[in-house]
């Protein structure tokens, strides 16, 4: 296989295995790729973004995305920064809300709700309904810092799915034990690395049981030697299949061995998109090809 | 002088009660009016922000001495001077202590917040699990501050023939035709001698506190020292 760079370190981190055990397997493509499963109307899309258009007052950082993402399927976004990848990542989990167009999830309305056959805005309740089916991990972890490892993860759990507290601990130490972190929970973040930091937030995540997943730029605030851990805890929760995931990221690596398809943002627009292994190698349009030219220079110059 | 000091004690005692009811209605009030002007709902944000300059805008004794008049006439019964001084005073503390709620709620990161709405928790337990005890520990200090500035303010109270220290210095003064400087000077020093002491107390808190930051929140530093001197960090 011919790819458009060099594999340099993160890719050998990544295929170590991390700690805390556990072994990686490489993510197969077992879901269509959603042009063939709209030709074929079979699979309804887990997310559907319709004409999604965002302005942050004069700005207008999303100028109409359409994207359908398939239940289980793995979209990787990639695209220069402040092309609107966190914005689109944040209006689906609720946390901006779209100028204009629609986001569905699982066939319903995220920001919208039917109302004596209208279509009005979403209500706190609908918001409350639609978001246990999507949860994110942010860049800068955001783990509660007043609270241990183990209560981290396990608040949730009690306090929105009303799950017994011992269930609910039992149930985050099977999580922390998946990123490796199990003998962690009773520490404070403050006394965890980035990277550990980062997969516990993933635990947290993880134990909400989403149907779909946001990692925004995960490791980009880890240091680099604490990237690979992270990221192949991602690669063995894909592994798994079940959850759709959308990948923000500049890993270009980690988006070419996990993803089942490419999404290429810039200046608020999908410019291009496909499988990882045409968009790395045959970019069609300009901007893919000078932006991937660009990342091949910076990591030459590494 | 055998009925000055027992009488200065009586004041002392229901100055201490204005000063704690009014504290714990403030703190109450305060946190309320705090949440409710960040509520995204204009017509709920924006008079709060009104109320709060109104009531910090005007003197207390005049809110004092307003409610005195007001309050019995509004609900057609009549309040003692203790109880009108504890809703007066609280309710114009409510006002500065919903600052200091804001600046502990604005030193919580935006992200705490995004985690928050991710992990779907309702409104109130935002607010109680996530954002408050990351919020007051920090300003509690500031609180034990204004505490203490209540503690003096009460003999604005005399306005509204609350029995506190100095109206008992008065009547002793006007029922004796002593000379003031002696009556006068004790009450100065009954205040130093809670107020003092006090002080002392909420700068021991502040120090406490940072310290228990050093050990959860900001255990880089002592690991870091830990660490120079080859221990295991926990
Ligand atoms: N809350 C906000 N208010 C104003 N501008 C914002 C806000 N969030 C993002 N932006 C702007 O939107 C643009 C896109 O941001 P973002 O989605 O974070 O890009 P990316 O993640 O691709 O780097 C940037 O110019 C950014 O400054
Ligand atoms: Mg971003």
């Amino acid at each position: 296989m011919e790819i458009g760079f060099e594999i340099v370190e993160v890719g050998s981190v990544v295929n170590e295995p991390y700690e805390g055990g556990g072994k990686l397997s490489m993510h197969m493509h077992a879901v269509p790729l959603a042009e063939t499963a709209a030709e074929r109307g079979s699979v309804r899309p887990m997310v559907r973004f319709r004409n999604i258009r965002k302005s942050f007052g004069e700005l207008e950082v999303l100028k109409g995305v359409d994207l359908d993402i398939l239940p289980g399927e793995k979209v990787a976004v990639i695209g220069p920064s402040g092309s609107g990848k966190t914005t689109l990542g944040r209006l689906l989990m609720t946390l901006e809300e779209p100028t204009s167009g629609t986001i569905e999830v699982d066939g319903e309305y995220l920001w919208h709700m039917e109302k004596r056959g209208k279509l009005v805005r979403a209500d706190e309740k609908h918001l409350h309904r639609m978001r246990s089916k999507i949860g994110m991990v942010f860049q800068h972890f955001n783990l509660f810092p007043h609270m241990t490892i183990l209560r981290n993860v396990t608040e949730a759990p009690i306090r929105v799915l009303r799950m017994r507290r011992n269930e609910a601990e039992r149930l985050a130490l099977e999580m922390l034990d998946k990123v490796g972190l199990a003998d962690k929970r009773d520490n404070y973040p403050s006394q965890l690395s980035g990277g550990e930091k980062q997969r516990v937030a993933i635990a947290r995540a993880l134990v909400m049981k989403p149907q779909v997943m946001i990692f925004d730029e995960v490791t980009s605030a880890l240091d680099p030697e604490l990237v690979g851990e992270v990221l192949a805890v991602i690669k063995e929760i894909a592994a798994d299949g079940k959850m759709t995931m959308l990948l923000i990221t500049h890993e270009m690596e980690f988006a070419r061995d996990v993803a089942d398809r490419v999404i290429f943002i810039a200046d608020g627009r999908i410019v291009e998109q496909g499988p990882p292994s045409r968009i790395f190698t045959q970019p069609e349009s300009e901007r893919l090809q000078s932006f991937l030219g660009r990342f091949r220079a910076y990591r030459a110059g590494r | 002088m055998n009925e000055l000091i027992p009488a200065l004690l009586r004041g002392l005692w229901i100055t201490v009660q204005a000063t704690f009811g009014a504290f714990a209605l403030a703190c109450a009030l305060g946190l309320i009016l705090a949440i409710l002007r960040r509520a995204r709902i204009k017509w709920v944000s924006v008079p709060m922000v009104w109320l709060i300059e109104f009531i910090r805008t005007t003197p207390l004794v005049v809110q004092a001495v307003f409610m005195w008049m007001a309050l019995p006439r509004l609900i057609g019964m009549p309040l003692s001077a203790l109880t009108v001084g504890i809703l007066s005073l609280g309710l114009h503390y409510s006002a500065y202590l919903s600052e200091v709620y804001r600046s502990g709620i604005e030193g919580v990161p935006r992200g705490q917040w995004e985690a928050a709405v991710a992990l779907n928790f309702s409104p109130a337990q935002k607010w109680l699990r996530i954002i408050l005890p990351q919020a007051i520990p920090p300003v509690l200090p500031v609180m034990g501050n204004y505490l203490i500035v209540m503690f003096k303010e009460v003999p604005v109270l005399m306005a509204i023939t609350l029995g506190e220290m100095l109206l008992a210095a008065n009547s002793y003064i006007a029922s004796t035709f002593a000379d003031g400087i002696v009556p006068y000077s004790l009450v100065a020093l009954f205040f130093l001698a809670v107020s003092y002491p006090s002080s002392l107390l909420v700068r021991l808190m502040e120090r406490r506190l940072n310290r228990q930051r050093g050990t959860q929140y900001g255990n880089r530093i002592r690991n870091r020292r830990s660490r120079i001197r080859g221990e295991r960090t926990v």
